[in-house]
């Protein structure tokens, strides 16, 4: 209990040094405005902020041997800083970059792009790259396995580590760095593919409800309320039980089944959007024209409604994929979603987390469960991050 | 007074039926397995008797609907049969004690109720505090940096949280511990102190949500002239919005903390796992993983009562708290 002691002590201190800071400020400016109607919680704010920074300061820069005992938390806390500067650097760069090169239009665009929305790209762009060239980039094969098992990430011969696996093996021997990689093109390629199906599904018979009514709008909308009614990582490891037993007697790969269930169970959320949009589209006067000329129903779905609607599918794209990507990397976490020797990051995570429990005595050894659960921490924020700011450049926010 | 109960009667008919179907669709989905059922989950080397004994059990004789009937009977007088791996253990080593799957689950949903009792207990308060905060300051720096914080959690895998939780909390500096082996009758403090991190990952993912979501409905009522108004007679910022946008957001606050609730009883499925935290969740996966149908179907069929049961009250305590819902012309 001595640390939340420590805490409150910490906290009065501040209280203190923020009013005075506040006095002060209005002493010597002669009561300027800023100082004279600044509120208590605004001066505790300020200081409370350079205390964090100081302390963050002080923590990063102390040595991380403390009489030949690691302080592993500061190794941590440094690779976290280090990480977070980075990346904050190279979104500052690529933004910089893009506001010189390219068309107008782009360079328009990245003028009043913020700074979480530049990393968001950049971070999509990469993880694209990495996933595309995947086998060229990796330095072996994802199911290569090798003599030695268990090698330390680092690649510091002294602490059991092995320059040629800079992050190490696994418990059977695979590189875990080439697995990683494999793991952008299983991992990513999966949700992504899962994802443009349950679009086509979702949006195809959404649109077609809003233009048929009727019936058939009322069947859907029904079904889908049912659906809907059970939460979707139950209803997802429901039915991979079931496709469990389906695969082993029908002879067909466990991961189709995956892609089927969850794109079923996702393009319901998919129907409701582009139904609610679908229907203040039909009502337009050009759908009506296009009906009166006599167009078939393929025509008035993807010619005269998709194009009107792409701006609020396109954003509920990007957060579709999130979800399905989580709930692949939840299920393979699990242990049913997809399967090995096919390199994925939710079964990394699960495989590789006790080596978690060496952080205290050796850093190097728990970053590899740490990295895999990171690179899916990693692309659901970026994506997230540009979806935030497209909805608010199209919502038109300002306050 | 009438036409609240009126409205309160049709929505809880409403979500009877639908959780009529849902049983409906769990069960076509697990009657829907081609071949013998039996043989298919016991594998090739069941002894004859578990095969029949399964075959017995479920009724594969009987015709589809009166399987179902004889099914949905049964749950209701609180029969939700006998898990296979119990079956398969008895049939091949002999003995007969049997525990049916209600007295399995029984603790196990307690323990998770207690864990998303502690989670809504730790995450409510923040998250209001934090909402209100972030509407008072906003578009500020301090405004900013809880926007990207709670967007960063709320898209980050519940794993990924848990883990840096247990790197944090437990490995580097222990102060709780990282396995969260709870059971009855264990003191209240005990059990607490071994909750806590699954309970601070779970606060983690719905606080992001609720904030936001608290953020957003107080700052929507800003424009309105009553605000305007209270402002002009130069009320405090904070009394402005603690005193008149508050209660007028109440509504839309009440709807998605009892929307998070509903998500806590279902989303504690992979956290319970990375604690082996014995809840429902833990016991539903395991049971997944080794085929076990009748387990499977009676957690299924909890979830799913449970998440329509939070998602109703949300509906019925939205209406009770908007006057103009409450008197429908």
């Amino acid at each position: 209990m001595s640390w939340g002691i420590n805490l409150i002590l910490i906290l009065m201190v501040t209280g203190a040094v923020a009013w005075g800071f506040r006095f002060a400020g209005q002493r010597v400016t002669g009561n300027k405005p800023f100082y004279r109607d600044m509120p208590f919680a605004i001066a505790f704010g300020y200081v409370f902020g350079v205390v964090v920074i100081v302390g963050a300061m002080l923590y990063y820069f102390q040595p991380i041997d403390n009489k030949g005992v690691p302080a592993s938390g500061v190794v941590f806390f440094r690779w976290a800083v280090q990480g977070f500067m980075g990346f904050a650097i190279a979104a500052y760069l690529f933004r910089l970059i893009g506001r010189h090169v390219g068309t107008e239009g782009t360079r328009k665009l990245f003028r009043t792009m913020p700074l979480t929305a530049a990393f968001g790209i950049l971070v999509i762009i990469i993880y694209a790259v990495v996933s595309i060239f995947a086998g060229a980039i990796a330095p072996f094969g994802q199911e290569e396995i090798f003599a030695n098992a268990n090698i330390v990430p680092g690649g510091n011969p002294l602490l059991g580590g092995n320059p040629e696996f800079p992050l190490g093996t696994d418990q059977i021997g695979r590189d875990i760095y080439s697995r990683l990689i494999y793991g952008a093109q299983n991992t990513v390629g999966i949700a992504f593919a899962t994802t443009c199906l349950a679009f086509f599904v979702g949006g195809s018979l959404g649109f077609l409800a809003s233009i048929v009514g009727g019936w058939l709008d009322q069947l859907l909308s029904r079904a889908v309320d049912v659906l809907m009614a059970i939460p979707a990582l139950i209803f997802a490891l429901l039915l991979m039980t079931i496709a469990s037993v389906w695969s082993n007697q029908l002879g067909i790969d466990r991961t189709m089944f995956m892609i089927l269930i969850i794109a079923m169970i996702d393009s319901t959320r998919v129907y409701r959007l582009s139904r609610a949009v679908g229907q203040n589209i039909v009502v337009m006067d050009y759908i009506e024209a296009a009906k009166l000329r006599g167009e078939g129903m393929g025509y008035l779905i993807f010619k005269e409604i998709l194009p009107n609607a792409m701006a609020p599918l396109l954003a509920e794209f990007g957060l579709r994929f999130c979800f399905v990507f989580l709930t692949i990397a939840s299920l393979s976490f699990l242990g049913v979603g997809i399967q090995p020797p096919l390199a994925d990051w939710g079964t990394m995570v699960k495989d590789l987390s006790q080596f978690i429990n060496f952080a205290a005595f050796a850093p190097n050894v728990a970053t590899a469960p740490l990295l895999a659960a990171s690179a899916i921490a990693l692309l659901t924020v970026a994506v997230n991050f540009v979806v935030d700011w497209m909805l608010h450049k199209s919502s038109g926010l300002k306050e | 007074m009438g036409s609240i109960f009126q409205i309160i009667l049709q929505r809880l008919a409403l979500g009877l039926v639908t959780l009529l179907v849902v049983s409906m669709v769990i069960f076509v989905a697990v009657n829907a397995l081609p071949g013998d059922f039996a043989q298919a989950i016991l594998g090739q080397g069941a002894t004859e008797e578990a095969v029949t004994q399964i075959r017995a059990d479920l009724g594969l004789d009987q015709n589809y609907f009166l399987r179902y009937f004889g099914w949905l009977g049964n749950v209701l007088t609180g029969n939700l049969g006998i898990s296979f791996a119990q079956m398969n253990f008895a049939s091949n080593m002999g003995g007969d004690q049997l525990v049916g799957v209600a007295e399995q689950i029984m603790p196990r949903f307690r323990a998770t109720m207690f864990l998303a009792g502690v989670t809504a207990m730790i995450a409510v308060p923040i998250s209001i505090t934090l909402g209100i905060l972030a509407a008072l300051y906003r578009n500020s720096l301090f405004d900013r940096a809880v926007n990207i914080a709670t967007l960063s959690s709320i898209s980050s895998p519940e794993f990924f949280l848990a883990y840096i939780l247990i790197l944090v909390l437990a490995v580097l500096n222990p102060v709780f511990p990282s396995l969260s082996n709870v059971y009855d009758g264990m003191p209240l403090g005990e059990k607490l102190n071994r909750t806590m991190l699954p309970a601070l990952t779970l606060t983690l993912v719905v606080t992001a949500h609720m904030m936001r979501m608290t953020r957003a409905a107080i700052i929507n009522l800003l424009a309105s002239p009553y605000i305007e108004m209270a402002r002009l007679k130069g009320i405090s910022p904070m009394r402005v919005i603690v005193r008149h946008a508050l209660p007028n957001a109440l509504a839309p606050i009440i709807n998605v903390i009892a929307l998070n609730l509903a998500y806590l009883i279902t989303g504690v499925v992979v956290v319970e796992v990375v604690f082996v935290y014995p809840g429902i969740g833990q016991l539903f996966v395991d049971s997944v993983k080794i085929r076990d149908i009748p387990v499977v179907q009676a957690c299924c069929l909890i979830f799913a009562a449970a998440y329509i049961l939070l998602n109703l009250m949300a509906d019925i305590l939205s209406i009770l708290s908007n006057p103009r819902l409450r008197h429908p012309k």
